[in-house]
């Protein structure tokens, strides 16, 4: 109801209204109205960006793998078997023809693994990416459109945050709580707001100053729906980029945790803890601990990639 | 000044205070402390008079004043399971933590501003986009994945490293560079854009125009002003790399604070570890305030903000 009385007054100048036209344009017609909205404007920019292109397929490739993992794999993660144990790759010396990444010291396969361990990175990347952003954006857009108190309370939120050891705090959490899957995607969406939190705060300052800010203020809106109809779309740009970073870190310190022993629990295909499982024999069948570090290096790459890029893209829209 | 000294000193108090009560929390999270000091074979009787003797059955504020109290005058408790005060096990192991900190810095420093100077120089150049891509994909190494990979290069194939435990200056040069890369591509990005405002500014025209060599402009009159936010980015960055020392020294079996973290973990010695978060969280709060004080000393602007 509120909707069509406070839209008129605030469409003109919000940038936010656009995303509605923008599968509208033809990217063929293009050249011809430039100024067709920030949000088509974004997308053209981005498939022509080397870096949002690599990081959003390689992205979408181990969303897929992770997905269609059942349909993929071609033995049981699990599954252990005494005969087969450390088969090499099929670059290796003594390949199989049924395990063409080899096999781990179990005997189990280690494609198969690889291909299941995708479903444990994106999970606890996506869900802690989530918390932490709910929490942080909660907490930067308090302190950046109320300012004061609220502002002085959150710097110091953030700043005790910051002066304590993440992967600490975090081993200590766990090994408190027990480690399972879920225990670590929790304790990370709870440590790794931080991030979130500065970059929502500054970029909600930037916007709580624009005109159509005070014109919703004027007409008396709630606090809740300026924030999210005024505050929220403009500070979304920066909201993606926060949330790609975050995403990676969070990858990069459950691999960190499962690999100190104290993140995933075995036998689940963890990426980090297959590291850990295969540095005992690292000397002699170094591709243990390659296949799975470069898998996670590949990943967090490309994720990064994406979301340096979806700033690049961005930024000018973020100076106007 | 004195008005921000003051400000600045009483929010790191504070921090440390919220910190402290985290620590002491988690300690009590862990489970009844009496059943673990009592050990194996503790009958009930046993592990009621420790809780008295140690006064867990009172309430818990009482506790953490009373905690927090002998933390101040050096004393963290005792260890479960090495049966000696903390203070002691932090204190020996420290200098191992501190100088893999402070080398990984040096090496950070050293491979970081060269490069970012020299991107600043020739923005776009060859020398731009390759520390960029040192910059990118460092970011998305997994520290423990690129410390076993030097391990395997450095250490097994050529053999030039020690691969493990801690015996001269060699031990800590591989357990350095793992550390010290992630602070790299900060420290670059912060040079390199640094560089780039001071060299577009007035003075360093004025510097050419009145026909100074190109060296003595670069090294006299940029360098030292873009370096100066790095100082403080550099303060931070060791924060981090102490917390980063938990997997690097563990992977080395590099007896410092962080191994001992590490096995105190696994042995659920929470004393130790509680210990150890203070540490390190009161170490962070002090290199942050010295970086901001360093930095409101050398630009006033920030003072009146």
């Amino acid at each position: 109801m509120t909707d069509t009385q406070a839209a008129p007054a605030a469409s003109p100048t919000a940038p936010a209204k656009a995303p509605a036209k923008a599968p509208g344009t033809a990217p063929a017609k293009a050249p011809a109205k430039a100024p067709a909205g920030p949000w088509a404007r974004m997308r053209r920019r981005s498939l022509r960006h080397g870096g949002v292109m690599f990081g959003a397929i390689v992205l979408l490739g181990f969303i897929a793998m992770a997905f269609l993992a059942p349909l993929l794999a071609p033995h049981d993660p699990l599954s252990q078997s005494l005969s087969t144990r450390l088969i090499d790759p099929f670059w290796g010396a003594k390949p199989h023809p049924d395990h063409l990444l080899g096999t781990d010291q179990l005997g189990r396969d280690y494609l198969s693994r690889m291909i299941y361990g995708a479903r444990i990175s994106l999970t606890i990347g996506l869900v802690a990416m989530v918390i932490s952003g709910v929490i942080g954006t909660a907490m930067g857009v308090a302190a950046g459109y109320f300012g004061g108190r609220i502002d002085h309370f959150v710097t110091f939120v953030v700043t005790t945050r910051l002066s304590m050891p993440v992967i600490l705090v975090a081993l200590a959490v766990v090994a408190v709580a027990g480690s399972s899957l879920t225990v670590v995607v929790l304790v990370l969406g709870f440590l790794l707001w931080d991030r979130f939190a500065v970059v929502m705060r500054s970029a909600t300052r930037q916007v709580r100053d624009h005109e159509y800010v005070a014109a919703a203020q004027a007409l008396g809106m709630p606090v809740s729906r300026i924030v999210m109809s005024e505050i929220l779309p403009n500070v979304l740009g920066a909201l993606i980029v926060v949330a790609t970073l975050e995403m990676a870190h969070a990858i990069l310190l459950e691999a960190a945790l499962s690999f100190l022993g104290l993140g995933v629990q075995p036998p689940t295909p963890s990426w980090g803890l297959m590291v850990s499982e295969g540095r005992k024999a690292m000397f002699f069948k170094p591709w243990l601990i390659a296949i799975p570090g470069a898998a996670l290096f590949v990943l967090v790459l490309a994720i990064n990639l994406l979301g340096d890029g979806l700033r690049d893209v961005m930024a000018p829209e973020g100076r106007s | 000044m004195l008005g921000f000294l003051l400000k600045r000193a009483a929010l790191a108090l504070a921090v440390a205070v919220t910190v402290s009560i985290i620590s002491f929390l988690l300690l009590r999270a862990s489970g009844d402390i009496a059943v673990a000091v009592a050990g194996e074979g503790a009958t009930e009787a046993d592990i009621e008079a420790i809780r008295i003797q140690f006064g867990f059955d009172r309430p818990l504020i009482v506790q953490y004043f009373e905690w927090a109290g002998n933390a101040l005058t050096g004393d963290l408790g005792q260890s479960v399971y090495f049966r000696v005060p903390v203070v002691e096990l932090i204190g020996e192991r420290m200098p191992v933590t501190m100088g893999l900190g402070a080398l990984a810095l040096v090496f950070a420093v050293a491979l970081s501003i060269p490069l970012g100077v020299a991107a600043a120089l020739r923005p776009n150049s060859i020398i731009d986009r390759l520390s960029l891509w040192i910059a990118v994909l460092g970011q998305a190494m997994p520290s423990f994945w690129f410390a076993l990979l030097l391990m395997l290069v450095m250490g097994v194939w050529w053999r030039w490293l020690p691969i493990s435990g801690a015996g001269g200056f060699d031990h800590y040069i591989m357990p350095a560079i793992a550390l010290g890369y992630y602070a790299t591509p900060a420290i670059m990005r912060l040079t390199r854009a640094g560089m780039i405002e001071v060299l577009e500014s007035d003075y360093i025209r004025t510097a050419h125009a009145k026909g100074l060599g190109t060296g003595k402009v670069l090294f006299k009159h940029a360098l030292r002003n873009a370096v100066i936010p790095v100082v403080s980015l550099a303060a931070v960055q060791f924060g981090f790399m102490l917390s980063g020392s938990i997997v690097i020294e563990s992977i080395f079996a590099l007896p410092g604070v962080g191994h001992l973290a590490w096995i105190s973990l696994q042995r659920s010695d929470f004393t130790v570890v509680q210990g150890i978060v203070l540490m390190l969280s009161v170490i962070y709060i002090l290199m942050a305030l010295v970086a901001d004080l360093f930095n409101a000393w050398l630009d006033p602007r920030i003072r009146v903000a």
